[in-house]
């Protein structure tokens, strides 16, 4: 029961255990007091995940930020002002017209889970907010089908990887490892939407106590930790895999350049 | 103008190590087993080390593939060849596997799981091979989502190689001639002069019309910088007697120059940017002291690519803050302006036999710019050859302008021992270019680039066709021009 909390301990709640028991009959949750442990864990680990995750990324950014450029090589055709090439990279970001042309089924996998992930994200909001925006409420549904969509995708991109030779030739085991975690994340996500539903607001405690620094404790829930865990190894993945791809991608020079020879002509 | 029929590629399926023989020539004593320098190990990861820190491409590209698969079908020779490591990614993950292994957290910690590369004799083996089985066209950037750029990553594992002591004979020969000559065939001037007073003798018989070749002319408004090839291959030199021939209707004062006989940079291939800069510097010098008003580059990808992307940067400092800095035209550009304003006149009816198509060559149509326009880099040729020619018809789409395919012979490879990789290169160009011929009863297939028109009049007749087939784009409008 080592939770250090500052909120916790409050002049109507004299002592821990008391608060505890408090904030347990407030949400219904008569659980044993093994759902300290959980939560213990996992308070911890996000915050050091928190610290790798923006570290690492500031850091990588850093890096490239600080690396010089070395050549002139824009992408064909060279887009001839700031302007077009900041819309090239807008439609890039947006709409992955490269892998558009590249290959149809790669581009719509692909597509369908960035964009299902940014609609589930979204809708994470509410864990993050003590008073969720009003207009989260209109993403319920939708992110309900991203949330298919996006484990859709995801099984697409490894069926992809596994059945096209050439994909299959160039993964390595982090690639598949990478699509499994994400299909974990975005199963048990589904999962806990569908089983566990009643118990957000004290998830939602959960996540706010960690952003307040002052941890609270979590609904006891194996899916529940599986979504954590996976969510916690993604983030301390990110800025040391390929995952960097998005922030990388600003700092790509064959699209982030664009040609002064035009004007002169 | 219609379209032609559709053209499927056909997509190999995977054959392992198929083209793992094929391998260059290397500057050493020995050059079919070159030997590697003694601390070869060191030294390469040192190299990778210098460069990932110096070039934000190369960093930026290595660290942020995420393995889609966008680019494994793209390249030429992975199509004509089927051996995986031909495939754009496969290429890049020789370096990024070393990469990971000696310069990342994840691949020290966890080499395995992210394909992490031990540095060995045998990578390097592979190196020499698949780097030098790449034409650094770039067809694959166009694909990529991230505009990763394959030529950067083989550049990179070029100067690598360099560095641990296996330089390629053929780009390293040519190099060395243009350091001692000034151009890449090791010519010296007396015999430039007397080839171009040949010409000169031999167009007179044709047209008994006396057009002038200059040479070292002083006060002459235009500098011409060819690649050397113009000066004798076939049909490299019908393309400057056809820019002679415009020089000549338009009365334009123009001047070729021996101390600036070498448009082409091999530089470029191995990423050596002093030695790009010093044959820059050449050209810049033979134009002031001829009182040049204006540089106008031939008929050669890769010299276009150097003068157009890399020339203000390794130039930049010295001739821009002397006040000197003369921004280069390509001779296309020369032509297209005097057809617009309409001091060029042409003949369509000398071309009407002809059916022509026009193949882009990878480091004009993917690493320059021409005109006032982002995409003139594909329509002035055009526009140029329509001019010419009263037919015209292009290749399947997928295959020209940005997407257009390498004649396989580009980056450093026209070279004898590797006619069997550039013969399978050549193939999805070929299957485009077939597929016209059956559509379209194509008879020309026309190009700018010194190394395409070389490579394609070697591998034409391996798949059947006529090596005259493929000719100079200003060897047809010339022929066009009415001479005076």
């Amino acid at each position: 029961m080592g939770l250090q909390s500052k909120r916790a301990v409050t002049p109507d709640f004299p002592n821990r255990r008391a608060a505890y028991n408090s904030f347990d009959e407030i949400h219904s949750l008569k659980r044993a007091r093994s759902t300290l442990t959980p939560a213990l864990i996992f308070t911890v680990t996000y915050y050091f995940v928190a610290v790798t995750f923006f570290a690492g990324i500031l850091w990588k950014i850093i890096s490239y930020a600080r690396t010089p450029v070395k050549n002139f090589i824009p992408i064909a055709p060279v887009p001839a002002t700031r302007f077009a090439m900041l819309a090239r990279m807008t439609r890039e970001v947006l709409f992955f017209e490269s892998l558009f042309r590249a290959s149809k089924w790669t581009w719509i996998f692909g597509w369908v889970f960035h964009y299902a992930l940014l609609i589930v994200l979204i809708r994470h909001l509410f864990f993050v907010t003590e008073t969720p925006p009003s207009w989260l409420v209109w993403i319920f549904t939708p992110s309900d089908i991203a949330a298919w969509m996006m484990a859709l995708s995801l099984f697409g991109l490894l069926l992809r990887r596994c059945a096209v030779d050439r994909v299959r030739y160039i993964s390595s085991p982090s690639d598949y490892l990478m699509l499994l975690l994400l299909l974990t994340i975005a199963i048990t996500g589904t999962l806990l939407r569908y089983t566990a539903h009643h118990e957000i607001f004290a998830v939602r405690e959960f996540v706010l106590g960690i952003i307040r620094f002052s941890p609270r404790n979590l609904p006891s829930n194996l899916i529940l930790y599986v979504h954590l865990s996976s969510v916690a190894l993604f983030l301390a993945v990110f800025p040391f895999s390929k995952l960097i791809h998005f922030p990388a991608y600003f700092f790509s020079p064959s699209h982030n350049q664009h040609s002064s020879q035009y004007v002169k002509k | 103008m219609s379209s032609s029929k559709p053209y499927r590629p056909k997509l190999p399926t995977l054959k392992h190590q198929a083209t793992a023989d094929i391998r260059p020539h290397f500057k050493t004593k020995d050059v079919r087993h070159p030997a590697l320098v003694e601390n070869w190990k060191d030294a390469a990861i040192e190299k990778l080390g210098e460069i990932v820190q110096t070039d934000r491409a190369v960093k930026v590209f290595l660290d942020s593939c995420v393995k889609c698969g966008a680019c494994t079908d793209k390249c030429h020779y992975y199509l004509g060849s089927g051996d995986p490591k031909n495939m754009p990614v496969a290429r890049q993950d020789l370096i990024r596997g070393i990469y990971r292994r000696y310069h990342t957290m994840s691949g020290k910690l966890f080499p395995k799981l992210v394909g992490a590369l031990d540095l060995t004799e045998q990578l390097i083996q592979d190196w020499s091979t698949y780097y030098y089985q790449c034409s650094e066209c770039r067809r694959c950037s166009v694909f990529c989502p991230f505009g990763i750029d394959t030529a950067e990553i083989t550049m990179a594992g070029r100067s690598i190689l360099d560095a641990v002591g296996l330089k390629q004979k053929y780009i390293h020969q040519v190099m060395d001639k243009g350091i001692q000559f000034g151009n890449n065939l090791g010519m010296i001037g007396p015999a430039i002069v007397n080839t171009l007073e040949s010409l000169e003798e031999e167009v007179f018989e044709d047209t008994g019309v006396n057009v002038r070749f200059p040479i070292n002319q002083t006060g002459a408004e235009i500098l011409f910088v060819v690649p050397s090839a113009d000066f004798y291959a076939e049909p490299h030199v019908d393309g400057l007697i056809g820019c002679a021939k415009i020089f000549h209707q338009t009365g334009i004062s123009w001047t070729l120059s021996t101390t600036a006989s070498e448009a082409s940079n091999f530089g470029l291939f191995v990423s050596d940017e002093s030695y790009m800069r010093q044959l820059a510097e050449r050209i810049y010098a033979s134009a002031m002291s001829l009182g040049a008003k204006q540089i106008v580059i031939g008929e050669c990808g890769h010299a276009w690519r150097v003068a157009s992307s890399y020339w203000p940067k390794i130039l930049g400092q010295s001739q821009k803050a002397e006040g000197h800095f003369l921004s280069p035209i390509h001779i296309c550009e020369l032509t297209d302006t005097l057809l617009n304003n309409g001091r060029l006149k042409l003949d369509q009816s000398v071309h009407e036999d002809k059916v022509i198509t026009f193949h882009d060559s990878c480091n004009v149509a993917r690493g320059s710019t021409m005109g006032k326009h982002p995409r003139d880099i594909y329509h002035i040729p055009r526009r140029l050859l329509q001019a010419a020619c009263p037919n015209f018809i292009d290749m399947a789409p997928q295959t020209i302008c940005e997407n257009t395919f390498c004649c396989g012979g580009g980056g450093g490879l026209l070279t004898d021992e590797m006619i069997e990789i550039r013969v399978s290169g050549a193939s999805p160009r070929v299957q485009a270019l077939e597929s016209v011929i059956a559509s379209h009863s194509v008879t020309h297939m026309a190009a700018i680039c010194a190394i395409c028109k070389s490579q394609f009049r070697s591998v034409l007749p391996h798949y059947g066709l006529g090596m005259d087939m493929i000719v100079s784009l200003h060897q047809l409008v010339g022929d066009a021009v009415v001479l005076r």
